[in-house]
């Protein structure tokens, strides 16, 4: 069996096979608040005053995080009042973003997580079966702890060989939704295995597990090893950790290979994630800012990545860089180990933990013509503000590097 | 009958930076589409239909591109290919996803939806296109008036 059959079987009480409809349980569901308001309303519209296990109902605010309007102050104040009233958890403005967070308390291999949000697949790194769903669906499995599922069929990609210096997790997905497309794994589940995959700590893996929605898949899992166990470990929760993996004989739809010794720094242009191009390749682009953080990209890894390539330079004059943690351990981790204030230094300016910028509300909007550098998982036309302005994708190296150079720029030299 | 391109997000269809006016939803549905055709709400009617090429519905979560396309009176939305939530948000909020070949579809034609028989007839070029079946659980999902409806009627999931 595949991770996803084995998985959802388990949840399913019986054994279901791809392309089977089943009605499983659920592990963990939440929301933001962009999403939970409708998911709240809709669990009223149906009639029921009670989740069903409010431990597992966490209900996040951190897009509006804080927020910047009085009608996201409203419905703010809504779901705060919702979740006192029911019991369910409130993760309020400041302690991060969803995927971020649940990866860091909650979620454990073998798990299945709903979440209101298209990246709840992060948690795939961790050997869950986490899937992005609307607000109604979510209010099904806050209100009876089940969703319907069909059981995916899985895309393996194998990655094998050494990452070069300069290359990462973000350059791997970013290239293999340039070689599958944006529909590439529609309504799949992506497995992710191999000799470099076996290598990739935790945070380069949700990063590739986050982004595997912008191929159209449900879910991107990763088999369970020691790289989770060390993060299990890390968070404090070691007795979270279980082995998982697919069967030898587990039938795939397809097999993806991937030879990481010829990746090179990748970017997505402008205005789709699949329009892919090497760092190489990119020409003169000029920036005028660049954007670490997201539920992507804004983990202590990352930031150390950047610190690295920037200590002791200074931002390019025509270029701002904005960094938002992903979590208030985050920032915390980035505080105390001095990589924050290489950042700062650097000309850096930083935001509370949470969504930021990425999806256009607040705290780095674009305006017309302007042009976006940023390590966050979408590029779609208007998503920072204005719709005339440019977003281009990249990992946090080149990120670093951009914010040296004024212009898209290759990590490579720096390393 | 309204004609898009190929991979029109839900950020194209809702942007996100109207986030603020998700709990206002007849003020929300105002801007649906706005990028790409400008005052979009002001010219669709009741009954019309939104036909697209690949991908539709792509990226974000949010239900509420789903819902701002029914309240906006849009009857069904074809499209060659659907992203997967959004296809769930439509049948869970009532409004059919119909994936069938739109290729020959011009804007402005008059068509006619069959949704039992999985055809639309196209008055204009006065041509039939055929599209298979919804699977069972999103006929019982339509039939039921949506998931809410569902639930509300069973106090569980019977779908399967």
């Amino acid at each position: 069996m595949t991770l996803a059959e084995k998985i959802l079987s388990e949840h399913a009480g019986k054994e279901v096979r791809t392309g089977e409809i089943a009605v499983v349980s659920v592990d963990l569901t939440y929301t933001q608040d962009g999403t939970g308001p409708l998911a709240v309303r809709k669990i009223q519209e149906m009639g029921f005053k009670e989740v069903y296990r409010p431990t597992k109902t966490i209900f996040f605010l951190d897009h509006a995080a804080p927020s910047p309007r009085f009608e996201l102050s409203n419905d703010h104040v809504f779901l705060r009042d919702f979740a006192e009233r029911t019991g369910s958890q409130i993760s309020d403005v400041g302690c991060g973003i969803s995927h971020q967070v649940v990866a860091e308390s909650e979620v454990k291999p073998g798990d299945v997580v709903i979440g209101a949000d298209s990246h709840t697949c992060t948690g795939g790194a961790l050997g869950a079966f986490a899937t992005g769903v609307g607000s109604t669906d979510a209010a099904v499995a806050i209100a009876l702890g089940k969703i319907w599922l069909r059981v995916p069929e899985t895309i393996r990609i194998v990655v094998e060989g050494n990452l070069p210096i300069g290359v990462y997790g973000k350059d791997i997905i970013l290239h293999l939704i340039g070689k599958i497309g944006a529909a590439g794994a529609t309504y799949k589940a992506l497995e992710f295995t191999g000799g470099t995959i076996q290598h990739l700590e935790m945070s380069g893996r949700m990063t590739i597990a986050n982004m595997a929605v912008e191929a159209g898949a449900k879910v991107g899992l990763f088999p369970s090893d020691r790289m989770t166990q060390d993060w299990l470990n890390r968070m404090g929760r070691p007795q979270d950790f279980r082995k998982l993996s697919s069967d030898p004989d587990a039938i795939y739809e397809k097999t993806v290979m991937i030879n990481a010794k010829e990746l090179k720094p990748t970017i997505a242009c402008p205005h789709q994630v699949d329009n892919i191009k090497t760092v190489d390749e990119i020409g003169e682009v000029k920036v005028d800012q660049v954007y670490l953080g997201t539920s992507c990209n804004g983990r202590l890894e990352d930031f150390q990545i950047a610190a690295m390539i920037l200590k002791g330079k200074k931002i390019h004059p025509n270029t701002r860089m904005i960094v938002t943690p992903g979590s208030r351990r985050v920032y915390l981790e980035a505080l105390k180990d001095g990589t924050m204030e290489t950042l700062i230094e650097f000309g850096a300016l930083a935001m509370p933990p949470g969504c930021g910028a990425c999806v256009g509300l607040h705290e780095g909007v674009l305006g017309d013509g302007e042009v976006c550098l940023a390590t966050q998982p979408r590029n779609f036309k208007g998503r920072m503000g204005s719709p005339k302005s440019f977003i281009y994708l990249g990992s946090p190296a080149v990120a670093a590097a951009t914010a040296i150079e004024g212009k898209i720029a290759d990590p490579r030299k720096y390393l | 009958m309204w004609k898009f391109g190929d991979a029109i997000s839900t950020d194209h269809i809702i942007p996100g930076r109207y986030f603020y006016l998700r709990s206002d939803l007849p003020e929300l549905s105002k801007h649906i589409l706005e990028y790409e055709r400008p005052g979009f709400s002001e010219m669709v009617s009741t009954g019309d239909f939104i036909v697209a090429g690949h991908n539709f519905g792509l990226g974000s979560s949010r239900e509420h591109a789903a819902i701002v396309i029914k309240m906006n009176g849009i009857q069904a939305v074809l499209a060659k290919s659907f992203a997967r939530i959004f296809y769930r948000n439509c049948f869970n909020s009532g409004l059919p996803a119909i994936a069938c070949d739109t290729e020959k579809f011009r804007e402005g034609d008059e068509i006619e939806l069959f949704v039992e028989e999985g055809k639309i007839f196209n008055h204009t070029q006065n041509e039939m296109v055929f599209f298979p079946a919804f699977s069972p659980v999103m006929k019982r999902i339509l039939s039921d008036g949506g998931l809410v409806e569902h639930v509300k009627k069973y106090k569980d999931l019977k779908l399967v």
